[in-house]
């Protein structure tokens, strides 16, 4: 026994370090591998990963906590920072996520990098990020964490710029760089207070340590709105959310694994994590219901006049994402688990099956240059239309439990949260069907030469795709509400760690049935409107220039966010910059150093007249002293 | 001997500061104002002598005779003066054939 | 005698070279004796580690009747120093084998090498003032003779500036070996010892840390370095923004700190509130540089403007994080000079604007700046992090705004880092950078020399951290 426990430490440090030494391999060799090898080790390191992932997953399941202490990273006297890995319920569920998303996506992309040349700095960049991401996950303090934190923001970056002799889409990496930065500030100083408080940063020491403060106590309060800081950056909330639309600059299989599945979901898992201190703060929760809500109900909007195929689902990201917060803030942790589970399923195909249209039309995202792919490209469609309803939120689709669930709590918590999350959820069922329609739909409106070249992406594309196709389906299984008979094996296995007590609903079930019947009723009529516009109809939306009343204009400019940014911080900021350099330091600083230097050749300039060559004057200039020394001596 | 010295002392020293005061200043102005070297020169002479002067009557007033070996002293200082002050004044003459002390400014460059 | 021998090998190779004619003989020569010195650094940390501290100091009567002795010690902060000092010198040595100069840059190099040795050792405050002068001789004839524009004017105000603020130094010191008891001693246990009225604390407070803000540089005093960086030989910018402004840092644990105890408090915080304004002013500035090596100058103030106000913060964390950074910030800014050095030598400019697509045609290179940038914009596991984590905490104890303020620079330095990064990196090639040629043989070694000690030291800090 004692044997087989250590021999799962060293396993589960290879979890990580599979993907690193992966990373190391094709980054030092990339310009001798050919794009088999790099394929097959990339995805095959992720998929021995995951093979362990599940491994520890049984045992943990079986009741099992992995602490694996590599060695002391940091430490002055007081202050020690362990490199230690975690594996509990909610780190084992993020694993799985993780390397088993992130393993489709990386077979996926052997097919679509295919005739990349960078095909192999892709595949090192996503071998990195994936070890980042299992780092974030697998810490078992908050540094460790913010290592991941950081590294994933590094290959975000990196991936969102691979085309890097595009200075858009090199833009779009920076301030997806730029403004994690901001959360992550937040995140440190959240940290440091954690620190000061309590004299560490690790997970347990803090939460068994918090458990003895009050509710409400303000450092409580003042250290999680802090850490949610972060979480906002990461997970592209309002006011930070501007990044992750432009983060589509990347190759697809990247928004898919990065910025869908995996990265921006970082926030929610740190919210998760922080359970024990976040319960502790009521005045928090409410800002990350708040935030939550809003967020959903603002991306929802905007996606909804959006007509590039990845920014749709972009919108639709940062909505949903919206959604897993408002699960935090009503106090649904498990929900948002959940949420974050299934969205990962459903998201990931989404981008992966726009990453197969896109791959078929040779580079082209406008969906109102497509139309009719329904028959070209039938495993894409078919994929693409289950997703399509899971998100949605139709039973028994994987979206439907989970967004369902986080729905009740936010019924129980507060009518008006509801409320917006309801029309939330049907404005979500009508922009995805609209993106849907207008992509499958009808008959195909692009160029006769992208007609010509229409094809079905290769098998080992359309795969992983099936898999997640069924995991879309039967996704939501796992957490089947009690009110339908289920016992929710979320709940069971992640109660574990959410040490809370659960809240008690204090709703009849008929009254829960209502909800889900009015959320799936609504749903439905907004697939068929979306179905009478654009299915029927066969409506395109106009161009971009096209009037429109000013609230769509509003929308489709989403709120103008980026603009007002630019305004009220970019221009000032390189204003501050400018003036700073050109006149305050040149001119008044140095200015003022210069100033002695030149008063000094200035005093010597005048001093030197005194030495005029003439005896006479010096001669005066003697007797006229030596009164006035005279007088002085004298008068003494 | 004697009675010639009570006999200066007869006379009140105040007279004896007046007339080298008076020598001093005229020697001081000439210094001052004369453009001629030589002139110069002479007036410096005089300024020396004016002090030799008071030396030599403090000295009898006080019957101390550390004045009157001041006097020989500054006597020895000045001839040497002159010498030296001469011997260039020579030379300047020789280069500038002039001795007008405002030539001599080449100190100032 | 370890102590004695770093600081005397390369004094007399110093001495040597200046008799060799052949700069190829005169680099091999250089180099050799700084790797002498590398070993002996290595010994005296064996040593140390082992606690044999006895070895690592030693002491002279120099002049008996004003109680000055020649002294030096290696303790742990010295240690960090001497370390750095011996690594970067090969290194920069072997930078400079691309360039050419003459036999007496090797020379003067190794004159500096000593004078540091010296500074970061001296236990005994004119010994320390000493070296702290005779460490800026070399470095005014390297910049003023390999210098590019304007050299002479700038180089010229950077040396009176440095030498005003040194000479309030040795005013101060001179005021305290004063209040020593009779016989009075420089020694800094003597001076340490003695207690003077707070209020004559604050000149003498003041008097040391001008000397040590000009060399940081701590806003407002900065402005004689842009120009200065930007003006020197690469090697030049190297060893002042690598090592020399490290002396100040090290003056501020070493001297200031001890013989001022009674005012830090206050006088403490105006100087970190310095040291903060000026991380962030140089931050902001370096945004919207046009020059690359300036780009860095405003960087390296504000890296710097951190570890002033760090050092200041009077805990363990604070210190332990200003020391690590000294390293960290070492090696980073030589990186970042050396990427310099390489974009200079290849396209002959340094304007960002006529740069361009580098990571296309030079991919060895672009990984390696990419290293040295995430050392310089404190990405965990770089070594940068390590220092600017704990800095940061250490400043959050005593003071969570300054902490907060400090903290923006994490974002601002993104800001700039990313910016030079991709305009330099990324985007089409420009005709400047259409022949760049990838870093190979030597360049490649120094570079990953430098990669390497990037992440071990963010990867296992340990290794310094233990000996502090």
């Amino acid at each position: 026994m004692e044997k087989q426990i250590a021999m799962s430490n060293f396993l589960v440090a290879l979890i990580p370090l599979l993907p690193l030494l992966s990373f190391l391999i094709i980054g030092l060799n990339y310009k001798k591998l050919n794009k088999t090898i790099t394929g097959v080790l990339a995805s095959g390191s992720v998929f021995i990963s995951f093979i362990l992932s599940v491994v520890a997953y049984f045992q943990v399941k079986a009741g099992a906590t992995f602490e694996v202490n590599l060695f002391e990273w940091i430490a002055t006297e007081k202050f020690v920072i362990n490199f230690s890995f975690l594996i509990d319920p909610l780190s084992s569920l993020m694993l799985l996520v993780v390397t088993g998303v992130g393993f489709l996506i990386h077979v996926y992309s052997i097919g679509y990098m295919k005739h990349d040349e960078g095909f192999n700095r892709f595949f090192a960049y996503m071998n990195l990020f994936v070890f980042s991401m299992l780092i974030l996950v697998l810490g078992s303090n908050y540094v460790m964490m913010f290592i991941g934190w950081e590294g994933v923001g590094l290959c975000s970056y990196l991936l969102i710029g691979f085309w890097f002799k595009n200075t858009e889409y090199n833009n779009a990496a920076k301030k997806a760089f730029i403004m994690n930065r901001i959360g992550d500030l937040g995140f440190l100083l959240g940290m440091f207070l954690l620190y000061v408080t309590f004299g560490s940063l690790d997970f347990k020491t803090v939460f068994s340590l918090a458990a003895s403060y009050p509710v409400g106590s303000t450092i409580i309060v003042t250290a999680t709105l802090l850490l949610f800081v972060g979480a906002i950056g990461k997970s592209a909330q309002i006011p930070l959310f501007t990044w992750l639309p432009d983060a589509m600059a990347g190759p697809t299989p990247v928004s898919a694994l990065i910025h869908a599945a995996t990265m921006v979901t970082a926030g929610v898992y740190m919210v998760a994590r922080s359970q024990a201190i976040y319960v502790l703060a009521p005045l928090t929760m409410d800002v990350i219901a708040i935030t939550g809500i809003v967020t959903a109900l603002l991306a929802a909007t905007i996606a909804i006049y959006q007509n590039d195929i990845k920014k749709v689902l972009a919108y639709s990201t940062v909505s949903q994402l919206g959604y897993m917060f408002v699960g935090l803030g009503v106090g649904a942790f498990t929900g948002a688990m959940f949420h974050l589970t299934t969205h990962a399923f459903f998201k990931a195909l989404l981008f992966l099956g726009a990453g197969s249209v896109i791959h078929a039309l040779s580079g082209e995202q406008d969906i109102r240059n497509m139309g009719g792919l329904r028959k070209a490209l039938p495993v894409t469609f078919m994929v693409f239309l289950i997703a399509t309803i899971a998100i949605s939120g139709i039973p028994p689709f994987a979206g439907f439990f989970s967004k369902d669930e986080i729905l009740v709590h936010a019924f129980a918590h507060n009518k008006i949260i509801w409320g917006l999350g309801f029309f939330t959820s049907l404005l979500t069922a009508f922009y995805m069907f609209r993106l849907l329609f207008l992509t499958f739909s009808n008959s195909f409106r692009g160029t006769a030469e992208q007609k010509h070249h229409l094809h079905e992406s290769p098998k080992v594309m359309t795969i992983p795709l099936m898999i997640l196709a069924l995991l879309s389906v039967i996704g939501g299984f796992i957490g089947i509400p009690e009110v339908m008979g289920g016992h929710h094996a979320l709940n069971q296995f992640l109660g574990r760690v959410f040490t809370a007590p659960a809240e008690e609903l204090g709703l009849s079930h008929s009254m829960e049935w209502i909800l889900i019947a009015i959320t799936v009723i609504g749903a439905v009529l907004m697939i068929v409107f979306a179905w009478l516009r654009f299915g029927k109809k066969n409506l395109v939306p106009a161009g971009d220039e096209a009037a429109r009343p000013a609230l769509a204009k509003l929308f489709m400019h989403k709120w103008y966010f980026d603009e007002i940014y630019n305004t009220i911080i970019v221009k000032p900021l390189f204003w501050l910059s400018e003036f700073f350099h050109k006149i305050f330091d040149v001119k008044i600083i140095d200015g003022i150093v210069n100033g002695f230097g030149s008063l000094a050749v200035w005093a010597g300039g005048r001093l030197r007249y005194i030495q005029t060559g003439n005896i006479g004057f010096y001669l005066t200039a003697m007797v006229l002293a030596v009164v006035v020394i005279l007088f002085f001596m004298l008068a003494i | 001997m004697d009675t010639v010295v009570e006999g200066l002392k007869l006379m009140p020293i105040n007279n004896y500061i007046i007339l080298s005061s008076l020598l001093f200043v005229i020697g001081l102005v000439g210094v001052l104002t004369k453009r001629n070297a030589l002139v110069v020169f002479m007036s410096v002479e005089l300024m020396l002598n004016a002090i030799n002067l008071l030396f030599a009557a403090f000295s009898v007033y006080h019957n101390n005779s550390a004045g009157q070996v001041m006097v020989i002293f500054i006597m020895v200082v000045a001839a040497a003066e002159v010498a030296a002050g001469l011997a260039i004044l020579v030379l300047t003459y020789r280069t500038n054939h002039s001795i007008d002390i405002n030539l001599l400014n080449s100190l100032k460059h | 005698m370890i102590t004695l021998a770093i600081i005397v090998i390369p004094l007399l190779v110093a001495a040597g070279l200046f008799f060799v004619k052949d700069s190829k003989a005169a680099r091999s020569i250089a180099l050799v004796s700084s790797l002498v010195t590398l070993i002996l650094a290595g010994v005296a940390w064996c040593r140390y580690l082992g606690g044999n501290t006895e070895s690592l100091q030693f002491s002279f009567t120099w002049i008996a009747s004003l109680g000055v002795n020649f002294a030096a010690a290696i303790d742990g902060l010295s240690l960090v120093v001497v370390l750095l000092t011996a690594v970067l010198f090969p290194l920069i040595l072997l930078i400079s084998f691309k360039s050419e100069y003459k036999s007496s840059f090797y020379a003067l190099a190794m004159l500096m090498q000593s004078a540091l040795f010296g500074v970061f050792t001296a236990t005994d405050g004119l010994i320390f003032y000493i070296f702290w002068e005779m460490a800026l001789i070399p470095i005014y004839f390297i910049c003023a003779l390999w210098g590019g524009e304007n050299k002479i004017r700038i180089t010229l105000k950077f040396f009176i500036y440095t030498t005003v603020g040194s000479l309030l130094m040795l005013v101060g010191l001179i005021y305290m070996y004063l209040q020593t008891p009779a016989p009075h001693s420089f020694s800094l246990a003597a001076l340490s010892a003695v207690h003077i009225c707070p209020c004559y604390q604050v000149w003498v407070f003041w008097a040391l840390f001008l000397a040590f803000a000009v060399k940081i540089p701590v806003f407002p005093f900065h402005t004689w370095q842009p120009d200065t960086y930007t003006t020197a030989p690469n090697a030049g910018s190297m060893l002042l923004a690598g090592i020399m402004l490290k002396m100040g840092i090290y003056g501020i644990l070493r001297w200031l700190i001890p013989l001022t105890p009674d005012v830090l408090a206050v006088h403490g915080s105006i100087a970190m509130i310095l040291g903060v304004i000026g991380l962030l002013y140089g931050s902001i500035i370096a945004i919207m540089q046009q020059e690359v090596k300036r780009l860095i100058a405003y960087s390296s103030m504000a890296h710097v403007g951190l570890m002033a106000a760090a050092a200041f913060a009077m805990n363990t964390d604070a210190f332990k994080g200003v020391s690590i950074q000294m390293i960290s910030h070492g090696v980073v800014v030589v990186g970042l000079f050396f990427v310099a050095d390489i974009i200079s030598r290849r396209t002959g400019t340094l304007q960002i604007s006529s740069l361009g697509g580098i990571a296309k045609v030079a991919p060895r290179f672009a990984i390696f700046f990419m290293v040295v940038m995430l050392g310089a914009v404190a990405l965990p596991l770089t070594s940068g992090f390590v220092g600017e984590f704990l800095m940061l905490v250490g400043l959050y104890q005593f003071n969570a705004w300054i902490a907060a303020f400090a903290g923006i620079s994490i974002i601002l330095g993104a800001v700039y880092m990313f910016r030079l990064y991709q305009r330099a990196m990324y985007g089409e090639t420009t005709a400047f950078t259409k022949n760049f040629e990838d870093i190979k043989g030597l360049e490649l070694f120094v570079a990953v020399v430098l990669v390497i000690m990037i992440l071990v030291l963010g990867i296992y800090p340990k290794i310094i951290l233990d000996i502090l």
